[in-house]
């Protein structure tokens, strides 16, 4: 009997994936009174983004969301290079690629609880797959850098046109729970915000069905750090004499990589979930130090 | 020869990052960061 509720306890335990998914998104929105009271975090940890997609008017976000302030910056009087925003991504981008995607992002923990939903699940085609995954990059190309930069609107502001049109951590971080809890925001909610609500319905619907939606094609910060994902210093590792071909590690891809043939491609969100269900153990991180223990191992 | 440009991309990239956020900090860029980030944004949440 005590076993059977070892098992069951074993069972049910947090990967992980999902205690550092946990973890980080109690990190990133730590300022609860924020919830409670309608109002959000005026510290000056502001002043630091955060390498996730988390919305700055989250009443419990403690950091700033780069593509915010990144558009901010681009749409700002002077039209100065975003220097401080730009290299802050950068070094995120180089040191942990898509690991933020993958281990990171609240957003992220989001989709993977949703996709859990027991329904049938969607397999998108390759020819559709293949050519919606670059909308995510046109999206970061048009609404994060073009459309804040040089389009003006009548009153002589670039507002942010990905977290004004698109962005579902804003909708729901930001807009829902200030709504919620602060009446004179309510009062102004209007087409803009049905809209929103509506773009993130559609994108909670897609990721029920298909895994990582939102990831796969629209999120721009994940294409951002998808450029990274070659040169990073966390890589993953195929050891193709260990491997059977049994292809468990691409089935189990949230991303759909084909992990035996491009394990570090730029869709990989280093999730772990290869790593996880390989039977040979042929899928390995590398960490940037890993080269020479190999080469201890060896002697 | 691919992993030594695979390295020296990754130490240039690091290299230009954190060049990036002291010509940004110089520039007191992160003041602008902090101001945008603690006023409600009006767009961000559908409002405005």
């Amino acid at each position: 009997m005590p076993g059977m509720y070892r098992d069951r306890l074993k069972k049910h335990k947090l990967s992980f994936q999902r205690r550092v998914q946990l973890v980080s998104a109690v990190l990133v929105n730590g300022y609860a009174i924020g919830f409670a009271k309608g109002r959000i975090f005026t510290g000056g940890t502001k002043a630091v983004c955060v390498p996730v997609l988390n919305c700055y008017s989250c009443p419990g976000a403690l950091g700033a969301c780069p593509i915010g302030s990144l558009q901010a910056a681009l749409g700002s009087a002077g039209h100065r290079f975003p220097f401080y925003v730009l290299g802050l991504l950068m070094l995120f981008g180089v040191v942990l690629g898509r690991l933020v995607c993958g281990l990171l992002c609240p957003l992220g923990l989001l989709q993977d609880l949703l996709h859990k939903i027991p329904v049938p699940k969607l397999r998108v085609p390759r020819k559709i797959d293949r050519p919606l995954r670059w909308l995510k990059y046109i999206v970061l190309l048009v609404t994060v850098v073009l459309l804040p930069a040089f389009a003006v609107t009548d009153t002589g502001v670039n507002p942010p046109y990905f977290c004004k049109y698109i962005c579902p951590a804003g909708t729901l971080g930001g807009g829902v729970p200030l709504l919620l809890t602060n009446p004179s925001l309510r009062a102004l909610a209007g087409e803009l915000f049905s809209w929103k609500a509506l773009v993130l319905a559609a994108i909670v619907a897609a990721c029920v069905f298909i895994p990582r939606a939102f990831c796969r094609y629209l999120c721009p910060l994940g294409a951002f750090y998808s450029l990274f994902n070659r040169f990073g210093f966390y890589q993953m590792k195929l050891d193709k004499s260990k491997c059977i071909g049994c292809k468990k590690c691409e089935e189990s891809c949230p991303m759909g990589v084909e992990v035996t043939k491009d394990i570090n491609s730029v869709e990989c969100i280093r999730c772990g979930k290869c790593k996880e269900v390989c039977p040979k153990g042929a899928v390995t991180p590398v960490y940037p130090l890993s080269d020479s223990t190999s080469k201890k191992q060896k002697l | 020869m691919k992993n030594k440009g695979i390295l020296a991309a990754r130490y240039g990239l690091l290299a230009l990052g954190v060049l990036f956020i002291a010509v940004g900090l110089l520039r007191r860029e992160h003041i602008e960061v902090l101001q945008k980030a603690v006023m409600i944004c009006l767009e961000c949440i559908g409002i405005g």
